[in-house]
């Protein structure tokens, strides 16, 4: 699938778009198909996110995952300060990252 | 020919009170060959040394940013300055409001954006510093010079 | 230490209002990202990996206590309780919103501290030697040089969009404690035959990507002329360092491509114009400076410790320093606890390390490029009482310049631009050698790591470097023998193939017991490395 994340402009956390609105959740993130640029590109010009760009990932048992390491510890939070890992994506363990 | 450059209409900002120059505007390499241009255009690959036998003929150098991130214009306007050429320094291009101050410390005494700056943020943006730390092209006192009057 | 004046002060509260109202117009929308990314930057304002990162500038690398309590302070009410040291001396938060980032600058100028031009394509936070004003074998203390290129280097209008960022740093011992070499400049300041103090130029050094020892390019700079040459070497590189890629925009690649001697003659040739055009600050500036940087009222005292406890015997053994005044020492703070993250501190660590700077050390602190904090001037009297305190807030790690005092970047687990991680490597590493015991036997030995080719982490001057890559969506390390970033300088070179994490680790452990089997007297791993070549390493690694 394909998912969308960026940053909230104005306290620059990680969020993923859950096809309404920007979550703190990547287990939100929907499936964009082929729309991804056009979402991207009206988003960002409204300022309801920073820096998005698209990425591919995969629903699994756990809930979505993307494709990266680099957009699971984006997902996740930091693997050295598991006692700041973004709730709401937490279920997962850190294997789930690595 | 035709005029590479930018007319007075499209200054939005000018801090000389002699009469903006209005006319042909050429290519560094143009000038060099030509003895009668008054006005020439610096691109950022341009040497602006090579300008300077005939800098008492011209009246207008305007100095061209494409990006607002290619600073070499920065350099071409204070060597300008430095070898004493006082006509119009005209920053053209991609110029945006937290350059101004710069440009205007390097040399620059008319602005002509591509894209029209807000007049409020722009007096803002140049008036927002009250010293400087280092000697460039215009005539304000360091700091260190004020500290050691 | 410096203290700011009117002026410096009017100059920071100025940026702060500039840096809140370009942050409201970037709210507004008034500013597109690309417009504002600059800016933002050159106030120390990334977007990382999962936040904004502030950077703080700490010029030179000194501080005092009433700044390390603020910055303390700021950790726990903008950011998530702590903060990460970097290897350019400097201290970065985390987790920080854009919304706040104009109030934390305003924190920071109640201080005299700043943000300014900690990132950008402009001239970075100046850095020094540590042990400036302690050490016993410089020449004079840096310190004041350095805050005279800091003045210069602020806000320069000339050099705000330079090719590429531009770091310099300044020392004025033989010992290299600041790797100057691979800076874009480095000066060195020293005497000449004459007996007159001047600066030495060494232009186009630096890591990344294509790691290059700076070569001199100038032996003497009369001291009235040192701006006016830093500005020639400037212009020369504002004017022709490639622009057409970001990856060979630094100067070190304009120095290479047109070679040293053509990038000398047209230094000299603009500084001999700029020579006429007046730019050098008044040398009573340099004057007004120095006192600032004076002796501390140095005591006479005792001069060695009571070594019956041997935890602390150990800790005095290897954190601290000899010092020009022998009742004094110069105390290492290490923060690199045995499995913890290299360069991190605690809100409280911070207060409580201004504290003891205060108590024990003349109320000053520096940051080193390795990570860890110094108190410069330590009483030999007071040593047991600081390391009873430090012991007790987990900052007592006894392991300076061990293979346990590892430099690393923050990776993948905070930057964006990382393939890999750096951090778990650190704690693993640091926690089998703790296991192991090898670690005093070990003695000198710089591990460096990256996790990316930028290298943050300094992997190319590492007597061990290792480098993170991404191997088709995997984390793979590189590891590279035979760095030093000190005077004498060298790169280290790549064994070989990479490793996965295990790998590497284990790959660390084989080098150092080739090392072990191999050294003669004295040897530090870099020395026998050096005698006995790649060979036996790689053999050891692959065969």
């Amino acid at each position: 699938m394909n998912i969308l994340t960026g940053n909230d402009l104005k306290t620059g956390e990680v969020v993923w778009w859950d096809g309404q609105n920007w979550s703190l959740s990547v287990h939100d993130a929907v499936d964009v198909g082929d729309m991804g640029e056009q979402i991207l590109a009206a988003e960002e010009a409204a300022r309801r996110v920073n820096v998005p760009y698209a990425l591919v990932a995969s629903r699994t048992e756990e809930g979505v995952r993307p494709a990266h390491i680099k957009d699971r510890v984006r997902a996740l939070g930091p693997t050295v300060r598991r006692d700041l890992a973004v709730p709401t994506a937490s279920k997962t363990g850190w294997d789930w990252v690595i | 020919m035709t005029d590479l450059g930018t007319s007075p209409d499209e200054v939005q900002f000018r801090f000389r009170d002699d009469e903006p120059a209005d006319h042909g505007t050429v290519t560094v390499d143009a000038c060099c060959d030509q003895t009668n241009a008054t006005a020439v255009r610096i691109e950022p690959g341009d040497d602006a040394r090579v300008l300077l036998p005939f800098l008492d003929r011209l009246a207008l150098v305007e100095v061209n940013f494409p990006s607002f991130g290619d600073g070499r214009g920065y350099s071409a306007a204070r060597i300008l300055r430095e070898a004493g050429y006082d006509g119009e320094l005209r920053a053209v291009g991609d110029v945006l409001i937290d350059q101004l101050s710069h440009m205007r410390r390097c040399g620059f005494d008319a602005f002509a954006p591509d894209k029209p700056l807000d007049e409020g943020d722009a007096r803002r943006a140049l008036e927002g510093f009250g010293n400087v730390y280092q000697s460039a092209a215009d005539a304000r006192k360091t700091i260190q010079e004020l500290r050691h009057e | 230490m410096y203290q700011y004046d009117q002026y410096d002060q009017a100059m920071v509260d100025a940026r702060v209002e500039e840096f809140r109202d370009q942050a409201q117009r970037r709210l507004d929308g008034k500013l597109t990202e690309d417009q504002f990314k600059p800016l933002r930057l050159m106030n120390g304002l990334y977007l990382q990996l999962h936040a904004y990162m502030l950077r703080v500038a700490i010029p030179y690398g000194t501080l005092n206590s009433r700044q390390m309590t603020a910055l303390g302070d700021i950790a726990d009410k903008y950011d998530r309780g702590y903060g990460h040291f970097t290897t350019r001396q400097n201290l970065q938060y985390n987790w920080i919103k854009l919304e706040d980032a104009a109030d934390i600058l305003a924190d920071l100028s109640k201080v005299e501290m700043h943000a300014i031009q900690t990132s950008g394509n402009c001239i970075r936070n100046i850095s020094s030697d540590h042990f400036a004003g302690a050490a016993h074998d410089e020449l004079i203390d840096p310190r004041p040089y350095a805050e005279l290129l800091r003045q210069w280097s602020s806000f320069h209008p000339e050099f705000t969009y330079l090719p590429r960022k531009f770091k310099i740093a300044v020392i004025a011992a033989e010992t290299d404690r600041a790797a100057m070499r691979l800076h874009d400049i480095g000066i060195q300041i020293v005497k000449n035959d004459a007996g007159e103090i001047g600066a030495s130029f060494y232009v186009g050094g630096g890591m990344g990507r294509t790691p290059m020892i700076a070569p001199q390019i100038r032996e003497f700079v009369p001291l009235d002329q040192l701006v006016t040459y830093a500005e020639a070497c400037l212009r020369v590189y504002n004017r022709y360092g490639r622009r057409d890629n970001k990856y060979k925009a630094r100067i070190k690649i304009l120095v290479h491509e047109m070679g040293a001697e053509e990038y000398t003659r047209q230094v000299e040739e603009e500084f001999a114009h700029l020579l006429e055009q007046g730019v050098e600050p008044p040398l009573a500036e340099l004057e007004r400076i120095k006192p600032f940087f004076a002796d501390p009222a140095f005591e006479d005292g005792p001069k060695s410790v009571d070594r019956s406890d041997p935890d602390f015997a150990l800790w005095v053994d290897r954190n601290t320093v000899r010092h020009k005044h022998d009742s004094y020492v110069s105390a290492v703070i290490s923060l690199k606890p045995v499995g913890g993250i290299p360069g991190d501190a605690t809100g409280d660590q911070m207060r409580l390390m201004a504290k003891l700077a205060k108590q024990y050390s003349f109320d000053e602190l520096r940051v080193m490029h390795t990570q860890n904090i110094v108190l410069p001037h330590v009483k030999i009297a007071d040593l047991h009482a600081l390391w009873t305190e430090l012991e007790a807030a987990d900052l007592g790690a006894p392991n300076l310049d061990t293979i346990e005092d590892i430099i690393a970047c923050p990776g993948l687990d905070y930057c964006a631009l990382a393939n890999a991680r750096s951090i778990p490597l650190a704690q693993r590493i640091s926690e089998n050698f703790a296991k192991n015991g090898r670690t005093e036997e070990l003695g000198q030995l710089k591990l460096k790591i990256s996790g990316c080719i930028n290298a943050c982490g300094h992997h190319h001057a590492g007597h061990i470097g290792i480098l993170g890559v991404d191997k088709k969506g995997t984390e793979n390390y590189q590891l590279s023998l035979g760095g030093s970033e000190a005077e004498d300088v060298s790169l280290a070179k790549i064994t070989g193939p990479g490793f996965d994490e295990d790998g590497v680790i284990k790959a660390v452990e084989t080098v150092t017991d080739v090392y072990l089997e191999a050294r003669e007297d004295g040897e530090r791993f870099l020395d026998t490395y050096r005698r006995i070549g790649m060979t036996p390493f790689k053999e050891a690694l692959y065969d």
